[in-house]
């Protein structure tokens, strides 16, 4: 069942949206109609008019839905299932071609040839105009001039049309009259092209982990596919074009050669060291300018635009044959569509990290599912489960060595046979190793489990021992003024400014978050039990003593119950705080927990699982909310009521 | 014999930044018999209070003494049971459990306790209200709660400060009836603080008018009208020739003293 849905979940989505417009247009309409009823006995400005309105709940929560939906492309791949998958042909062909683009003003403004002329020009320019006179003889300094006009009159042999080789000027001839050809073939459209059987066979879009599958599933994807196919081998044939101006090849054997002897030199001869470091950095620059022009790749403008003019058709015919599809990209797809990349094609925009909201909830059913084995859980852990836990762990746990260690007598050697018997030392270390077996109870396990252990710990540790020390301080000057410098050195510090330090000492096991989110939890309850402590009417204290209370008995029966809202409200803080600090710190260090879960989708870019761990985490903390206000309403009724 | 005997009890507070001392209370002479009712009158600031407070233990005066049945009164007992103005109940129990606290702090019996409880709560008239939240209660209840809280532990000397001062005129009169009842019925020595005139009189078999600057008693009453309060109406006492006499004369007394602090100051 569940397996049916996750793979048909764009049919589950499609229903979803349609309920959810129904629901959208439905509260709008009831909306209006009870404000209609009501306009007469409101005022603006009675807070009386906020109360009730479902309806307009509804609209709200149905109205962030479908924004979700619509720029995730949920709504996208609901309605135009295949859409995704044209698109990727489109983009493979503007793959293909984008190198013959980039070279062409389609594709950057400039042809590449402008831009290597005019980039190279420039540096020349500088090169002569920061001549190092002293670094070099007057011939020699004479030879560098000739070289630079040497290399100017390259570029320029190579800009000339009339220059253009017969071969070059037919190679590009043909390129472009392939490329017409290419735009001939989409224009001639899709008729009687048929999608493979494997590419039937593929996973559908968003079920597998190549997003969207990458062989053309309809006909118009077909075509697409085979024009793409042709003008890769296009591309190919267009890297390999060059422009070898006769004239060139001799300028360029004399440059080389000159250049040679003047590196030699430079090596030869015995120059001070910042003449010598000149010299070879300014041949060096010379060079490198020389290098860029001896491979042939700088054409006459004019000889490309018969090449631009076809990509441009090509362009055309591309639109053309995209058809219905152009419209439903505009207004179905927001961003900037499909993009192939090399080994697959991919999301762009809010869909990149927006993901669907059935792919959340996909993801979701697998990551709850216990079934390790079959894909469930992450990393090796389940989300939330249960699992036998031996209570000799427990007690391994909180049972410490030492009192093996000190209790009398020596632990037992092995006898002259080879033996051992324990003695009671020996068993009672092993009980405190946790080696003795004592039976099992069942117990959670599990990334949300392993969250919710530290911070209820951490709570549990602070409230023990917060609370006892925030009511000393509200009654005792020694506890006050003895503590207080204490706590309020260390909690003004931000939590996760103390995580480095306390996961550094700790290591990655769960002591080091424990005690940092002990420390958080530790200062609230100090703070709110104190100030609950110190906010006891005088007159309750005073009837307490009259009617022989002991100072001890006052403390427990007076002023704890006394400050027992602020404890709530302390403790109520206490976890949201310790909730947030947490996920810090399991994104900091950690194996296991909803932090780390997100950091490791962090890491391989996986949006759906970061957006459910950002899911869970926000329901867990609303969980945690509600029990402690169901627990403040049911333990001190009286609030508010004095 | 529990008297309540007071010698030349005098409280001087200073103020630690000022270093200026207000002399709240000076030499305070006066035996209290036991099952005797004392009520004291005066004008705001002029030293009731502290001297309640004196006399249950939680202030200690800075000269003379204050004995209960010969023992010098050095810090808070259970012999000297406590009505504040605002009930100081603790909110978060329930009526029995707030009456039976002094019980429980002396870890009484439970079932002893239990009787005791629902015997008080039936004289104050709030049977069937133990396990009532306070905070569900009227400020005349809660003023119950708090005589039984009190009465309970079987204190020689019940010290009240204005514990009418918040009610409404009638339950004010109701309780009124109820503090005179209790005397009679335990024959318990109660000093009671007012600052209502007729409340003084009529719950005062001794009365004494305060004066301020230093507090002082200034004058003091031996009165019939809370003996006869046991008996009559306490509205019929109110429209009687010699109460409304002594009411006027007080209220005068009272008058010129606030006329002098505010000439004074
Ligand atoms: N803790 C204190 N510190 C300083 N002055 C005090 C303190 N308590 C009372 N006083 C002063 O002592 C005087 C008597 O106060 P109080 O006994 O409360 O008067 P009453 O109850 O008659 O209105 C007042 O002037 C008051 O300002
Ligand atoms: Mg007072």
């Amino acid at each position: 069942m569940l397996e049916w849905l996750s793979d048909n979940r764009a049919y589950v989505a499609a229903v979803v949206i349609i309920m959810l417009v129904a629901m959208f247009i439905g509260s709008i309409v009831i909306g209006r109609k009870q404000t209609a009823l009501t306009a007469k006995d409101e005022v603006f400005g009675d807070p009386e008019r906020t109360k009730g309105g479902w309806y307009w709940a509804v609209c709200g929560v149905s109205t962030l839905l479908l924004i979700w939906f619509y720029f995730s492309w949920g709504v996208g791949r609901a309605y135009f299932p295949q859409a995704a998958n044209e698109m990727c042909q489109v983009a493979k062909l503007e793959e293909v071609i984008s190198p013959i683009k980039a070279a062409l003003p389609l594709g950057s403004r400039y042809y590449k040839s402008t831009l290597l002329v005019g980039r190279n020009d420039v540096q020349l320019t500088t090169l002569r105009n920061d001549f190092p006179a002293n670094a070099f003889s007057a011939a020699e300094q004479a030879e560098l001039k000739d070289l630079i006009v040497q290399i100017r009159s390259l570029i320029a042999n190579s800009s000339n049309p009339t220059l253009l080789n017969q071969k070059t000027k037919d190679e590009l001839v043909n390129l472009s009259g392939q490329i017409r050809a290419l735009g001939d073939e989409l224009r001639a459209g899709s008729r009687g092209l048929t999608p493979t059987a494997e590419a039937l066979a593929q996973p559908k879009w968003g079920i597998s982990l190549t997003e969207i599958p990458l062989l053309p599933t309809t006909s118009k994807g077909v075509l697409f596919d085979n024009v793409s196919a042709k003008a890769q081998d296009l591309t190919s044939f267009f890297r390999k074009v060059r422009n070898h101006v006769p004239v060139n090849e001799r300028i360029i054997a004399d440059v080389r050669e000159r250049i040679k002897v003047l590196k030699a030199t430079n090596e030869a001869g015995s120059f001070d060291e910042k003449t010598d470091v000149a010299r070879k950095a300014y041949v060096k620059g010379v060079e490198r300018i020389f290098r860029r022009l001896d491979d042939g790749n700088i054409f006459p403008a004019a000889s490309l635009d018969g090449l631009n003019a076809a990509i441009a058709d090509l362009d055309a015919a591309k639109d053309e044959a995209r058809g219905s599809l152009r419209f439903v990209e505009a207004v179905f797809f927001p961003g900037q569509g499909v993009v192939k990349s090399r080994t697959q094609c991919t999301e762009q925009g809010s869909a990149r990290w927006l993901p669907k909201p059935t792919d959340v909830v996909a993801t979701f059913i697998q990551l709850a599912n216990p079934d390790l084995e079959n894909g469930g859980g992450y990393k090796g852990t389940t989300l939330l489960w249960w699992k036998w836990l031996p209570i000799a762990d427990v007690v391994g746990f909180f049972f410490p060595d030492w009192v093996a260690d000190v209790w009398p007598g020596e632990y037992a050697r092995h006898s002259a046979d080879g033996t051992i018997t324990p003695n009671f030392k020996d068993k009672l270390l092993s009980f405190a190793q946790g080696e003795v077996y004592l039976g099992s109870i069942p117990m959670f396990e599990g990334h949300i489990w392993d969250s919710l252990f530290r911070v209820l710990v951490a709570l549990g540790l602070g409230i023990l021992l917060g609370v006892p020390l925030g009511l000393f301080m509200g009654v005792s000057k020694f506890f006050k003024s003895f503590f207080d410098p204490l706590i309020e050195l260390y909690r003004p510090v931000p939590p996760l400014a103390w995580a480095p330090l306390i996961l550094t000492i700790f290591g990655i096991t769960d002591d080091g978050k424990i005690f940092l989110l002990f420390m958080v939890a530790f200062a609230i309850m100090v703070i709110s039990a104190r100030t609950g402590a110190s906010g006891t009417q005088l007159t309750k204290i005073r009837a307490s003593h009259s009617l022989g209370a002991t100072d001890r008995q006052i403390m427990w029966n007076v002023i704890m119950p006394n400050a027992m809202p602020e404890i709530l409200t302390g403790i109520r803080i206490a976890i949201g705080v310790c909730w947030g600090t947490l996920v810090a710190a399991e994104i900091l260090a950690g194996t296991t927990g909803i932090g780390f879960i997100e950091n490791i989708a962090r890491t391989v870019s996986n949006y759906e699982l970061i957006w459910v761990t950002i899911l869970i985490m926000g329901i867990l903390g609303l969980i945690f909310d509600l029990i402690m206000r169901w627990v403040i309403d049911r333990t001190i009724p009286w609030r508010g009521k004095g | 014999m529990a008297d309540l005997i007071c010698e030349n009890l005098s409280m001087t507070f200073t103020n630690p930044q000022s270093g200026a001392a207000v002399e709240a209370l000076k030499d305070i002479n006066f035996t209290l018999k036991q099952g005797e009712l004392l009520s004291i009158l005066g004008p705001s600031g002029c030293g009731k209070t502290t001297l309640l407070n004196m006399i249950a233990g939680f202030l200690n005066p800075t000269g003379g003494l204050a004995s209960l049945g010969g023992n010098v009164i050095e810090g808070p007992g259970v012999e000297r049971g406590m009505v504040f103005q605002q009930g100081a109940l603790f909110e978060w129990l329930p009526v029995s459990k707030n009456v039976d606290f002094g019980l429980r702090m002396k870890s009484t019996d439970a079932e002893e306790s239990a009787k005791l409880v629902e015997k008080w709560l039936d004289i104050v008239g709030l049977q069937g209200f133990g396990d009532t939240p306070t905070y569900q209660l009227s400020g005349g209840m809660q003023q119950r709660v708090a005589l039984a809280r009190c009465l309970v532990n079987d204190p020689d000397v019940i010290l009240m400060d204005e514990p009418l001062g918040a009610l409404d005129a009638l339950t004010r009169e109701k309780m009124q009836s109820l503090v005179l009842e209790l005397w009679k019925e335990t024959g318990k020595t109660i000093l009671l603080i007012t600052h209502s005139v007729e409340e003084a009189l009529l719950l005062g078999e001794r009365l004494f008018v305060m004066a301020p600057r230093p507090g002082r008693i200034h004058k003091e009453y031996n009165l019939p009208f809370a003996e006869r309060g046991l008996k009559e109406s306490l509205r019929d006492i109110k429209q009687d020739a010699h109460f409304s006499e002594v009411r006027e004369e007080i209220l005068t007394m009272i008058w010129d003293m606030e006329e002098e602090i505010m000439g004074g100051a």
